[in-house]
């Protein structure tokens, strides 16, 4: 049975109609008309759903929407804003560094899978500014890419790595 | 960027008059009324009007019309960085539109890499033939003549006066009504100033930012959302799938949710999407489940043994009487598995079927293809159904989007309003059309010089099956079959072409698709089956000899094409010769292999180095060197990108992929049980593109494929002295492989 449910996404508390059980991805995508998050198994394999709640980079094609609510949601749309609030600037960029990043390594083909991939980058920078290859590796195993573009991710994240350092300095 | 203003369809929408296009020419055969406004009829547009091309927008911009389609490959970027070039305006002043039936021309289907090498010179000849027109304008406007007219950044200048006039101001909003020859001159590649540069990709920012609408994100008022129903995982072709009973009252809870069934095609529809989703989960459907497939453990045996068509492909000197009398015998048996498009995002389409028209947005490679099958499912002429392309993930090849756009298209028929249909992980798994299995025998012969005197290839598969899914389950339409055409048989471009040999014989041998599985085209056709075989018996015959298999492919070569990529993956990996390497001892074995492929056109060499353990039987493949020739290339950066694409896919087939199935239907369902290559195991990458600017455009974006699977499979022998005759090269083949040597 639908219930309302108040969820906090990219910073805005909304009000949604929906099962309880209903899967997190299909209030994002077809109740808030979010592009970021996106269907790709419903099966946690492939992240191609990813977003960040509380911090923490979780599937929403398997987490129900009524297991978020009381926390914060942040999606591909909304990760300039959580960089600027995290680096306590003044105006959110126009895109997270991890996005810039991608676009000057021109690392995309298809770019389906980039959401989950840039929400993951920005968690594990989060939580480990300067990341070792081994490490980018580990973070990053559990999103899949179909068009092979690894290599460009890895040398994307590792820009995007310096950038924020260097912004600190 | 350029800040758009309204493009000349728009205007014409817009003003809501029909604008009369001043002749440049005599009148042509442009249709006046309501054709005129574009995308107001069904296409597709008269390829011999330049119009349908391109147009020049008010804003000294250009729009341009591609009939081909973006896959990732980076189309939207190179055939405007070509027609920017002809026009003389800033690639930044250059558009595209979403391809569109009505809208875009029809150039053939987007595959077989064929985006530049077929559109390439349509778009070059139409931009230039355009730009004369508008120097001949120009002329007129400002008084001079034409041989003293410098264009840059679509502003012309009279070289004497110093006034200038934009393209825009010259026919901004307006028809050109002039014939497409084809005739102009063409600007010449020394000149070239956006042709071979590195530009970025167009599509990329949306794509980062999440403000990319793939057809997933696509929405049409009052649609329901819709899911199929079939079985996990496909039967035999032949068979399709059949209901044997539905149990209506196992969905009765979800309210919302109402099924809808023509022959044996079934389908949920509901408002909410959890709800199609659950009900088509929970609905209760006996199916046939009759076994109706060869064992897969035993599916080679059955393909040798089976009923075949052969065919002499090419038969060249007598190979049969060289190899009695040859020095050096090499044979080789290869088994290939079948292998699946899995597309990241499970494919989906929209569907708006009223009584007498349609409009279906989809990932179709071929927009005007899929239309006709629309047309004799919905029972219109193909005039009355548009097709409008989105981009849905990579595909690959012929995954489920022509599948996906028949169902959305029957279940709106059924519903009676718009429907969404997006696959599930298990459909698109289970029901793609797979890469064909492939059994290749060779034997390869060298004299005791080491001259490769004789070769010949036998190959056994099927052929791709034509009628989708949807079709067949709902119509019951027989199980039809692509008809002989290249990259569904033994290659002469690939098998043994790259060596100078006076004797070659290729022969194919067909099996009936109806009895396997439904199959289509997987980027590299065949031709990464091929080359695993093939080329691992020209490597055993360079070990025979006793020569670095660089130095003996070289010696056996006159091709300069097939020599230039051979030398750039051999250099680029620091090549160090190895002559009859005794595999080292120890548990952890590193080898290197080099290997020679392509797909149809274009030249592909790379070179791969390899880990294998020898006690897991684990392979890990480190490093793969790959270089394309692709005659001119357009974008650099962009064929880098589709080398390392292809070579990363590779390295996940060589090692990862491979269809499962048992008697009754097909069992690698999702990713856990069809893997594919991940971050942990993804091989280090240098891409080399070998630049022609003399040279006609070609494909990139398959070739270096084939290369790279010989590679890898020499590596392997290099590492341990063991052939492997059967791919992915999973631990416990690996470790049978060691064991039986």
């Amino acid at each position: 049975m639908a219930s309302t449910l108040r969820v906090r996404v990219n910073g805005r508390q909304s009000t949604v109609g929906a099962a309880a059980d209903t899967p997190l991805l299909y209030v994002l995508t077809n109740e808030l008309g979010l592009l970021g998050p996106r269907f790709g198994c419903g099966l946690a394999q492939c992240g191609s759903c990813s977003v960040l709640v509380d911090g923490v980079e979780q599937r929403s094609c398997v987490t129900p929407v009524s297991a978020v609510v009381g926390k914060s949601v942040t999606t591909l749309e909304g990760l300039p804003s959580w960089y600027a609030e995290k680096h306590k600037l003044a105006k959110a960029p126009a895109l997270h560094p991890v996005q810039q990043a991608m676009i000057d390594e021109q690392a995309a083909q298809c770019g389906y899978c980039y959401n989950g991939m840039i929400v993951k980058a920005c968690e594990l920078l989060a939580q480990n500014p300067s990341p070792s290859d081994v490490e980018i590796r580990a973070a990053m195993n559990g999103h899949l890419c179909r068009c092979g573009t690894y290599p460009r991710i890895m040398a994307a994240i590792k820009r995007a790595a310096r950038v924020i350092q260097e912004s600190k300095a | 960027m350029s800040a758009p203003t309204l493009g000349r369809r728009e205007f014409l929408v817009a003003g809501g008059v029909l604008v009369v296009g001043f002749s440049l020419a005599a009148p042509t055969n442009v249709a006046r009324g309501a054709e005129r406004v574009r995308g107001s009829t069904a296409g597709p547009p008269d390829p011999k009007l330049i119009d349908t091309w391109l147009a020049i927008n008010a804003d000294n911009t250009a729009t341009l019309y591609i009939g081909f389609v973006e896959l990732g490959q980076g189309t939207t970027t190179a055939l405007p960085q070509i027609a920017a070039e002809e026009l003389d305006l800033a690639l930044d002043q250059i558009r595209t539109v979403q391809t569109d039936t009505n809208v875009t021309p029809s150039q053939g289907g987007t595959y077989s890499s064929s985006s530049i090498s077929r559109g390439g010179p349509q778009v070059r000849t139409a931009a230039a033939e355009a730009r004369g027109a508008l120097l001949k304008l120009a002329a007129e406007r400002l008084g001079a003549p034409r041989e003293q007219l410098t264009v840059a950044a679509g502003v012309v200048t009279a070289g004497g006066s110093g006034r200038r006039v934009t393209y825009g101001e010259l026919v901004g909003g307006k028809l050109f009504e002039i014939p497409f020859t084809g005739s102009a001159p063409l600007k010449s590649p020394a000149d070239y100033k956006i042709v071979g540069v590195r530009a970025p990709r167009k599509d990329l920012p949306a794509k980062v930012a999440g403000t990319y609408k793939y057809v997933q994100h696509q929405r049409l008022p009052g649609m329901l959302h819709g899911r199929v129903v079939r079985p996990l995982g496909q039967r035999a072709y032949g068979v399709g799938a059949k209901v044997l009973a539905v149990d209506e009252k196992s969905i009765a809870s979800i309210a919302g949710a109402r099924i809808l069934r023509k022959g044996d095609f079934l389908g949920i529809v509901a408002a909410s999407e959890w709800d199609a989703v659950r009900a088509a989960r929970d609905l209760k459907v006996t199916w046939d489940d009759s076994p109706s497939l060869p064992a897969f453990d035993k599916l080679y045996e059955h393909m040798r043994a089976g009923e075949t068509q052969d065919t002499v492909v090419l038969d060249k000197g007598s190979a049969a009487d060289v190899f009695e009398k040859a020095t050096h015998q090499a044979t080789f048996a290869g088994r290939c598995p079948y292998q699946a498009h899995a597309t990241f995002a499970p494919n989906c389409a929209l569907a708006d079927v009223k009584p007498d028209s349609a409009l279906v947005m989809c990932s179709s490679q071929d927009v005007y293809g899929v239309r006709r099958t629309l047309a004799a499912l919905l029972g219109f002429g193909e005039d009355k159904v548009r097709v409008q392309y989105c981009d849905g993930s990579g595909t690959y090849g012929h995954s489920c989007y022509d599948d996906v756009a028949l169902a959305a298209a029957l279940m709106s028929q059924l519903a009676g309003v718009p429907v969404r249909v997006q696959l599930m992980r298990a459909d698109e798994h289970g029901w793609d059309p797979f890469g064909p299995a492939h059994v290749g025998e060779v034997r390869a012969a060298a004299d005791a010089a080491g001259k490769i005197v004789a070769y010949e290839y036998h190959g056994w598969h099927h052929h791709w099956s034509l009628v989708e899914t949807s079709q067949q389950l709902a119509l019951g339409s027989a199980p039809g079959e692509w008809p002989n055409l290249v990259s569904q048989q033994v290659s002469p471009q690939n098998c043994g072409a790259q060596y100078t040999i006076e004797n070659r014989r290729l022969v194919d041998h067909r099996l009936s698709t109806a009895k396997y599985f439904r199959a289509g085209w997987l980027r590299s056709p065949l031709d990464l089956s091929m080359a695993f075989v093939s080329e691992q018996a020209i490597d055993d015959l360079a070990f025979q000899v006793a020569s670095d298999p660089y130095e003996f492919r070289r010696k056996n070569m006159t091709d300069e094409r097939w020599l230039g990529v051979l030398d750039a993956a051999a250099k680029t990996a620091g090549w160090q010769p190895r002559r009859n390497r005794a595999a080292p001892g120890g548990d952890v074995v590193m080898g290197r292999g080099i290997g020679l492929g392509t797909h149809l056109a274009s030249w592909g060499g790379a070179v791969a180095e390899v880990e294998v353990n020898k006690r897991t039987g684990r392979v890990a493949v480190k490093h793969l060197y790959g270089a394309i020739d692709a005659g001119l290339v357009v974008n650099p950066a962009i064929v880098e990108a589709q080398i390392t694409g292809q070579l990363v896919q590779t390295a996940s087939r060589m090692l990862l992929e491979e269809v499962t199935f048992d008697e009754k239907g097909v069992t690698s369902l999702d990713w856990s049980s069809y893997p594919v290559i991940r971050f942990a195991d993804c091989p280090e990458v240098t891409p080399v593109v070998v630049q022609r600017l003399d040279q006609p455009y070609s494909g990139a974006g398959e070739e270096v494929m084939a290369a790279g699977a010989a590679a890898i499979a020499n590596a392997f022998f290099d590492a341990t002295g063991v052939r492997m005759h059967e791919f992915p090269f999973t631990p416990r083949r690996v470790l049978a492989a060691l064991a039986s040597a």
